[in-house]
Formats: C-alpha cells, structure tokens, sequence
C-alpha cells in the first residue's frame, strides 16, 4: 500500500480500496496514456492530476501526455465543444485542416508511447483524430467525452464520428450523452476529489472566516450557489427565488463563479446578475480567481443550504461538492443533477423560482430536516462521487475491455 | 469428509448504453421487447450497485421511469410490484413486463409520453467478479464473515448467485445445505430472506441476524 491511496482509506472506506487493490491486480505493468489538450484548468485535468498517480500506486504504468496546438486549433476544437453541447456552430475547412494537421504533428511526438500502449485514454474531442495518425496501435483505444453531447449539432458530430466511431469503446458521463456508436459505450460518471483543497476537511476558523472577508452576517441563514456566470445556471432565477423566501424569512446569498473575462456571454450575464441584485445588502456576488479552491470550500462549508438551479447542465459537480459538505442541494430537475439530488432524500429538485423559494423556507423552517438530508447527501457522495470509485470503473472497463464483451468477467483466482 | 470452504468473492458492476431510448409508452413497449436480456437484469438487479436509497419509491427502474418520466401512476405500481424471483429465467420475466405494459397501452385513449429530457436509456451491465482472498471454513464464522462483507460480496452471494447457480439460489444457502442436516434449518431460512424488496446493507443485516441467532442457539 502507497501513501497516496492509503490517504483515501479513511475517507472512501476500507471496502473501496480493497476493491481497487484487488482490480489492480491483472493491471499491474500495462501501459496506459491519458491524453488531453492542457495540464491546467478545467475539470479533465483536475481528475487526471490524482488519477494518474492513482494509477502509479496501484502498479499501473500510467501516462499524462497533452497535445499542443496553436491558437487556431483551439478555435476549432472550442467551436466542437459548443458544437457538441448542441450550439449551432459552423467551423470551416481551414480550421478543420488545422485540427488534423495538429493531432498529425501531435501523433508524430507521441507516436511511439501511443502505439505501445496497451490503454489510451483519448479526453474530449481535441486529441480524438490521434487515432487517424497512430496506424500500428498495440493497445486498446478508449474516448472518453466529458462533455454534455445529448443534442449535439449533426454536422460537427458527423465529422467528429468519423473519429470516435474508429476506438475500440467509448465513455459517456450519463446515458443521455451517449451516441449511435458500433462499440461499447460504456457510462461512467465524473467524481470529486475528497482530498483537493476544494472538499477537503477545513479547520472551522477557516470556514468562519469567510463571513468577515465577504462581509457575511454570521447569524443570517447562508444559501449559497457556485457556478460560472452562465444563462443555464440561471442565477437570476436564483436571485428570484431569494426575494420571495426573503419576505418571509431572513437570509442571505452568495453567488460565487470565476471571472468572466475571457467569454463575452459570461460577462454579460454577470453584469445582469450585478444589476439584479443591486441595492440588496444580503445578495453577494463574488468573482473569485479559478484557484479559490479552499474559499469555495469553506463557502460551501459556511452555507446552510446549497443551490445549483441549473436549467441545463451537464453533470454538476458543484452539487456533489456540495453535499460531500454535508449540505442539503435544491438543484434545477437536469441532467446529472437528478442521479446527485435524490428528491426529498439529499435535497429537492425544482424547475422554478417559486419551487427553489418553497424548498428553500422548507429547509430554513427545519433544522433537522437540513441535517439528516445532509447526512445523507455525503453518504450517497461518499458511496458514488468521488474519485476513487472513477478509478474503480476506469479499471473494470480496461479489464472489460480486454476480456471480451461477455456479461461476466471473472478475475478472481479461487 | 473435508469441508468444501466458501470463497468470499466481491464484484463490481460496469454499465453500458445499449443504444435503445424511448420517449413514449409504445416506444417503451418496442425497447422492452428487443432489449438485451443483461438490460432487463440490470434495470432490475443492477440498480442495488448504483446511486439510490434504502426506500425508493419504486422497486426497478422501468416502474420508476413510468412514474417519473410519464406520470403513469397506476402502471408504476403494476411495475413496481413485479418480483423477478418468481420468474425462472429474464424471458419470463420479459414478457410479464410486456403483459403489463400492452395492457395499460390498450385501455388508453392516447400514448403516455415524457419530455425530451425524461427518455428512458436502456443499460446494461458487465459483472466483475474478485477474490477477496478470505475463505471460510467453518460455518460458525459465517456471521463474523457477514457483519465485514463489503455491499460487493453481498450482491455476489445473495443475487448475483440466483443467474449463476442451477438451483437458482444464494451461495450461503448451497454451502449450507452442502455441509449436512446440521445446517438445514439455517440454509432454509437463509433462502427465505427476499431479497428484491430490500437494499444491500439491509439484506447484511437480516443475514447477520439469521447467523447470529442461529450459531448462538446452538
């Protein structure tokens, strides 16, 4: 046992490591390369940054590479992303040229560490055409879409298909994101890490501080909605649902996002929440840089109940986050947020203003309900957010993968 | 004669699209009727290893989906009520599925449909099996052995073993009655815990409960 997975121990439990030690087994020595387009930001390269090591400790030979391009590439492969989430998005010839031309050059780099491997993880569309460029391909060859791709835009996919379709399997975050495929498509479900400075356990001068640095009232109820400043978090409908619940109970609102400067649409609907919550002293509207991590925690910890109103959403990992803090989460009825919100257990699911303000006074009017529905919230987390049951589901699919598409798969010795 | 000892093995469960979705009753209708026999087992069975709580509403997926996706009360409970251990094999228990669903289909006026982004997605799963390494002996050590067995093991043993073993039963039973009369009464009662209407944890505790009442007697 390594330090790195023995620090999970006591917070995933006994059961799951085992599990992980003993699925490791057969793996012990394979090659595996992960591939995405950056080492910071974003929530790929959050997850790769403990699961590789992850992978290391277990006896895995896991690789991190990234594939570099230049801004143009990123362009095109920005303009597949929104494609994919279902914008109509229309990407010329000379970009696409420069997307294959950058995966071809990428394919050169990498190309003896591709074609050994025995698994590669192929991240988001960005590396997917790597496959075209590594003709002698040892291994398996995996990708994986983080991204929402229920309703995505047909002419961007066509093309992307002709990619993806050509791996020996694919991985989709919920079953709605998967596509016409010929190959398994296997569902697995994006984590949290426990130990990062974002969930990580805080000592309580540090939760309590945050009231004083963000001129919070400590004896005000806290409600509390993390998220970019995004028409689909619809913080505005948060803000509503806020002044009805106001007119009968005192409390307070924070609406925490990372700055917007980069995204013209961010900024804008950032300056129509300014102007919303204009003129009411208990609405807080903080822009944190992306490295606040420990000050979302302890704002997490400091709330009293968490929001994530989505009105379309992807996965929603803020909701996890949220209740691994034990929080109550009143969440938008879409996408991930429904398997995370288990209605009236871990929280409540709305569609609107008026349903997040009755949810709201509900839990505001009853201590106990907030604490048990907390309790459960980080029991239904602990049991299928967080990393290591990622780890878990990476490793049943290789050992899928490598054993035939049968229903059993039998690794055990006895 | 030596004791044939009981392996503790452990499982993990690891889902797949089947590609079939449906928005409407009728469509419903079509998927149950062509899907895979893993994806009637896993809406069913597979559901104990995924997210969800010790009282869900509805005891498998498709009922849940009735209720929540096309407001169809009353099919949901019909749904709800469906025991697969009463049926020999999935294909039974297939077409006790499609009874219901036609029947409920012909006495509407119009087809049940959900919104867009309520679509039902068939799935189904591969089962891992593990070695924990732990070997039991001595059935006096089943209720220790029980009380420490990760929700993996339970679902190994207890359901998973009903689609694997000729007698359709649990492993704990068959070891049992293996060993001789002596264990009978125990194996017996051992077969008598349903295990559809419950949850992992609670069937290790009813399992507990059974070992420990029993070996204390004794």
């Amino acid at each position: 046992m390594t330090r790195l997975l023995d620090a999970y121990r006591p917070v995933a439990g006994e059961d799951v490591i085992n599990h992980l030690l003993q699925l490791s087994g057969p793996l012990k020595g394979v090659n595996v390369v992960h591939v995405n387009s950056t080492r910071q930001g974003g929530g790929v390269a959050e997850i790769l940054h403990k699961l590789v090591p992850l992978m290391k400790d277990l006896g895995i030979n896991a690789y991190w590479e990234i594939i570099h391009g230049e801004e143009d590439f990123y362009r095109c492969t920005k303009g597949f992303h929104n494609a994919l989430q279902g914008h109509s998005v229309s990407i010329g010839a000379g970009l696409l040229d420069i997307y294959e031309t950058t995966n071809r050059e990428n394919a050169q780099r990498l190309g003896q560490l591709l074609s050994e491997a025995d698994f590669v993880f192929i991240h988001d569309p960005q590396p997917a055409a790597l496959i075209d460029f590594v003709p002698e391909r040892k291994g398996k060859w995996i990708w994986r879409c983080h991204i929402d791709c229920s309703r995505p835009h047909r002419p961007v996919w066509k093309y992307l298909r002709n990619y993806c379709s050509r791996y020996d399997a694919s991985i989709f975050s919920l079953p709605e994101f998967a596509q016409k495929l010929e190959h398994p498509q296997f569902i697995i479900a994006p984590s949290i890490d426990p130990l990062s400075d974002k969930n990580i356990e805080l000592p309580t001068e540090e939760v309590e501080a945050v009231f004083q640095e963000f001129g919070l009232d400590p004896d005000l109820p806290l409600l509390v909605q993390v998220s970019r400043f995004d028409r689909f978090k619809d913080p505005l409908g948060v803000i509503e649902a806020f002044r009805q619940v106001r007119r009968h109970v005192p409390c307070q609102l924070v609406l925490a996002g990372g700055g917007a400067s980069d995204d013209p649409e961010g900024q804008a609907v950032l300056e129509e929440v300014m102007v919303a919550a204009s003129g009411e002293d208990d609405i807080h509207i903080l822009v944190l840089p992306p490295d606040a991590h420990r000050k979302i925690n302890a704002l997490q910890r400091a709330a009293d109940i968490v929001i994530q109103k989505s009105i379309r959403e992807g996965f929603g990992l803020t909701v996890s986050e949220g209740m691994w803090k034990g929080k109550p989460v009143i969440g938008g009825d879409t996408g991930g947020i429904r398997i995370q919100v288990i209605d009236h257990y871990t929280g409540f699911r709305v569609r609107t203003p008026e349903g997040a303000a009755l949810r709201i006074r509900y839990l505001l009017h009853h201590r106990e309900k907030r604490q048990e529905m907390g309790e459960r919230a980080r029991r239904l987390v602990r049991e299928n957010f967080l990393l290591t049951r990622h780890l878990r589901e990476y490793m049943a699919l290789m050992l899928s993968l490598t054993n035939g598409s049968e229903d059993r798969i039998d690794i055990s010795t006895s | 004669m030596e004791l044939r000892p009981f392996h503790i093995k452990d499982c993990a469960l690891i889902a797949l699209s089947s590609g079939i979705a449906v928005q409407t009753l009728r469509e419903f209708r079509e998927g149950l009727a062509i899907a895979p026999q893993a994806s009637i087992y896993h809406h069913f069975w597979g559901r104990f290893l995924q997210p969800r709580f010790d009282e869900p509403e509805y005891n498998n997926d498709f009922a849940a989906w009735v209720y929540h996706g096309l407001h169809e009360k009353a099919l949901a409970e019909r749904l709800s009520v469906i025991d697969p251990t009463e049926f020999d094999d999935i294909e039974g228990l297939r077409s006790e599925l499609l009874d219901r669903v036609e029947e409920h289909l012909d006495r509407s006026e119009w087809i049940p449909w959900s919104r867009a982004d309520e679509q039902f997605y068939f799935l189904y799963s591969q089962i891992l099996v593990m070695d924990t390494g732990i070997s039991i002996h001595d059935p006096r050590l089943l209720t220790e052995a029980v009380g420490q067995m990760s929700l993996g093991s339970i679902f190994y043993h207890f359901i998973d073993a009903r689609r694997r073993t000729p007698e359709k039963t649990d492993d704990f039973s068959a070891w049992l009655l293996d060993l001789g009369r002596e264990y009978e009464a125990l194996a017996m009662t051992v077969m008598a815990v349903d295990p559809y209407f419950s949850s992992l944890k609670e069937i290790r505790r009813v399992l507990f409960r059974c070992f420990s009442a029993f070996f204390r007697e004794e």
